[in-house]
């Protein structure tokens, strides 16, 4: 396997350096050269369009933003800005937002922390089976367990608190943090645990003392992730959340767009605000990500 | 499964001598930190997702639905103090009235969904592979500017997929969306997106690869520079055209990783709630609905059907466990150590 006999791309390293055809670019003709540009322009250019003409749009009046003539900005305006952050409750909701995203991933890594490593360092039985739950987790669709939870959680009286929705997310969060985790750990070697258990260090010294400090990239990444996925969550938030104050993002901004009379100028400046933290925290977390998710993959 | 990456044991194992108690205890005492370890995740996953899974495949044994669901009704006398007698209409176990009923379209619209979810998860995967190879390749080279067409193409994958569903919804409105907007002004036809079931799942699945290629592309991508150099330098010297690179050198080196995203995408396309559910909404009339949002829309509008949708929750996960037994073996059949 690929992955397993390289261990050196796995998280935390770069993996931008060309290691391919380095000396293709010299043979490369212009029109070959030509070509390459060209698809990556376009496929650029698909890629971004809908989020700049979401931005553009979220600049222009209603008039403009519900009209069929095609314009780049026309009469821009904060004013949607403006009603989305001072006349709606679109404030709370992004502060539920972020509660519930930052308990759910603070829970889940320190959950998950310890079953990472255990799971990249020792051969303990029931192992392979913990893996292959982690994996079949992955499978579970939010129908099986939206409606039992929802039961739980009525019969506890939490149905529309931040709690409810944690605990929801923790059924996904647990799973995948100590999958990526655990691919994490995978890229530390080994030997640094053997050198700490010669100097005296338990398990569980080793893991604090030594292991932690040296994933800390790996567990930012993690977190971020599983923040992002708390942030972006639907269903959950629509079937638990019933009042307009305990709205998340996901949910409240469902309230713009009703069946009749959207308010498309509003949510396209709703979607700004929500995107662009969650953007430059996934940008800055993406390149550690995947080779950390890919690891827990093939390695299992 | 390379189980040689897990160092056994490192503290002492124990002496010979002590190797006579139980196999159990043995076990314990070579192994208690790795559970200690694992303990606080397995609680959770009992508790939160195997003690719920328990009680949803129980309630598919029954007809519970919010009409039902109260086993006693109370009702205040004339006096003053309540009254309750049991319900005559409350829940019970009806076997596997719900599986028959479901899968013989007596209720609801099974079959369809499926369909629908075939189609939306085979499309979408497709296109989610083959576009996020193709990309993966062009990037995998030296060129100018390679850092910035990699941002620019992972961009979708930053915006959190509720947002991305409102922006295609916005993009393909049928009054002022873009996209009717340039088909008008290039002389074509508006176009009713959401009134035929075949343009409305076309708006989805649109939506849904513009926001699936950059992960299979990035993944693709870690796994193209994983492969040794060298092999390509040999292969050139041997006078192979880079196509002939591409498919005996590249797509093999890729296999393991392209078994595992491509698991991963069909389980996740499969269940994917938020762009079925906000960019078609099931219109019209709930012909584009895929099992999931079916089953969601079935427990949480109208009169709340748990039954009904836990059933559908036991189905679709038994179809992806099936499906996944039947890729592992298939990949094992051609000595893929998964």
């Amino acid at each position: 396997m690929t992955m397993t006999m390289a261990p050196g791309t796995t998280a935390g390293q770069s993996t931008h350096t060309p290691q391919v055809n380095k000396h293709s670019r010299a043979k490369r003709s212009p029109l070959a050269s030509l070509g390459l540009h060209a698809t990556l322009i376009g496929a650029s250019l698909i890629a971004v369009f809908p989020i700049a003409w979401v931005v553009l749009s979220s600049f222009k009046p209603k008039q403009w933003v519900q009209s069929s003539e095609l314009s780049l900005v026309k009469e821009p305006t904060l004013g949607n800005y403006e009603y989305v952050l001072f006349e709606t409750n679109f404030p709370t909701w992004m502060l539920n937002s972020v509660i519930i995203a930052l308990c759910t991933m603070t829970i889940g890594i320190l959950m998950s922390a310890t079953t990472g490593y255990a799971l990249s360092r020792f051969n303990f039985p029931g192992r392979r089976k913990l893996m292959m739950v982690f994996l079949v987790t992955q499978m579970f669709p939010v129908a099986v367990l939206i409606v039992p939870i929802y039961k739980i959680m009525a019969t506890l009286g939490l149905i529309n608190t931040h709690a409810s929705l944690v605990i929801a997310y923790l059924t996904i969060a647990v799973p995948f943090c100590s999958w990526m985790l655990k691919g994490y750990f995978d890229s530390i070697p080994t030997s640094l645990d053997e050198a700490a258990s010669i100097d005296g260090c338990g398990p569980f010294q080793t893991f604090w003392r030594v292991i932690m400090p040296l994933a800390r990239p790996g567990i930012a990444v993690t977190a971020f992730y599983t923040f992002l996925t708390a942030w972006g969550e639907v269903a959950y938030a629509t079937a638990f959340i019933q009042t307009d104050d305990r709205f998340t993002l996901a949910y409240g901004m469902q309230q713009f767009v009703p069946q009749f009379n959207a308010q498309w100028e509003y949510l396209t400046a709703a979607a700004v605000l929500v995107t662009v933290p969650a953007g430059l925290v996934f940008l800055y977390a993406q390149r550690h990500l995947v080779s950390g998710l890919t690891a827990g993959g093939t390695k299992g | 499964m390379s189980t040689d990456t897990a160092t056994p044991a490192r503290t002492s194992p124990p002496p010979r001598e002590t190797r006579r108690p139980g196999r159990l205890r043995r076990s314990w005492d070579k192994h208690w930190y790795a559970w200690v370890m694992v303990a606080p995740v397995v609680l959770v996953l009992g508790v939160l997702i195997f003690y719920p899974l328990g009680r949803g495949i129980l309630l598919s044994f029954t007809n519970l639905t919010e009409a039902n669901q109260l086993a006693e009704i109370c009702s205040k006398s004339i006096t003053g103090t309540e009254v309750c007698k049991p319900n005559p209409n409350a829940w019970e176990i009806v076997g596997v009235d719900n599986y028959v009923n479901i899968l013989t379209g007596k209720v609801g619209e099974f079959w369809q969904q499926f369909g629908v979810t075939l189609l939306w998860t085979v499309t979408c995967v497709v296109f989610h592979y083959g576009l996020g190879l193709g990309l993966a390749v062009l990037l995998n080279r030296p060129m100018r500017g390679r850092g910035i067409y990699r941002v620019l193409l992972i961009l979708p994958w930053a915006v959190p997929a509720f947002v991305s569903a409102f922006a295609w919804r916005f993009m393909f409105n049928e009054n002022f969306g873009l996209i009717n907007s340039v088909f008008e002004s290039v002389g074509l036809d508006r176009v009713a997106w959401f009134a035929d079931w075949r343009t409305a799942l076309l708006t989805a699945i649109v939506a849904n690869i513009w926001l699936g290629v950059p992960f299979m592309m990035v993944t693709l991508l870690g796994g193209m520079q994983t492969i040794p150099g060298e092999q390509y330098e040999a292969a050139e010297i041997d006078g192979a055209t880079p196509w002939q690179r591409f498919v005996n050198i590249t797509l093999p080196g890729l296999r393991s990783v392209s078994m595992t995203v491509l698991l991963l995408g069909f389980i996740w396309t499969f269940n994917m709630f938020p762009i079925i559910f906000l960019v078609t909404g099931g219109e019209p009339a709930g012909q584009t609905e895929i099992l999931v949002t079916g089953a969601f829309r079935s427990a949480f509008e109208g009169i709340r059907n748990y039954s009904l949708s836990s059933t559908y929750g036991v189905l679709i996960l038994s179809i992806l466990l099936v499906f996944s037994v039947f890729y592992r073996r298939a990949l094992r059949k051609q000595g893929e150590v998964w």
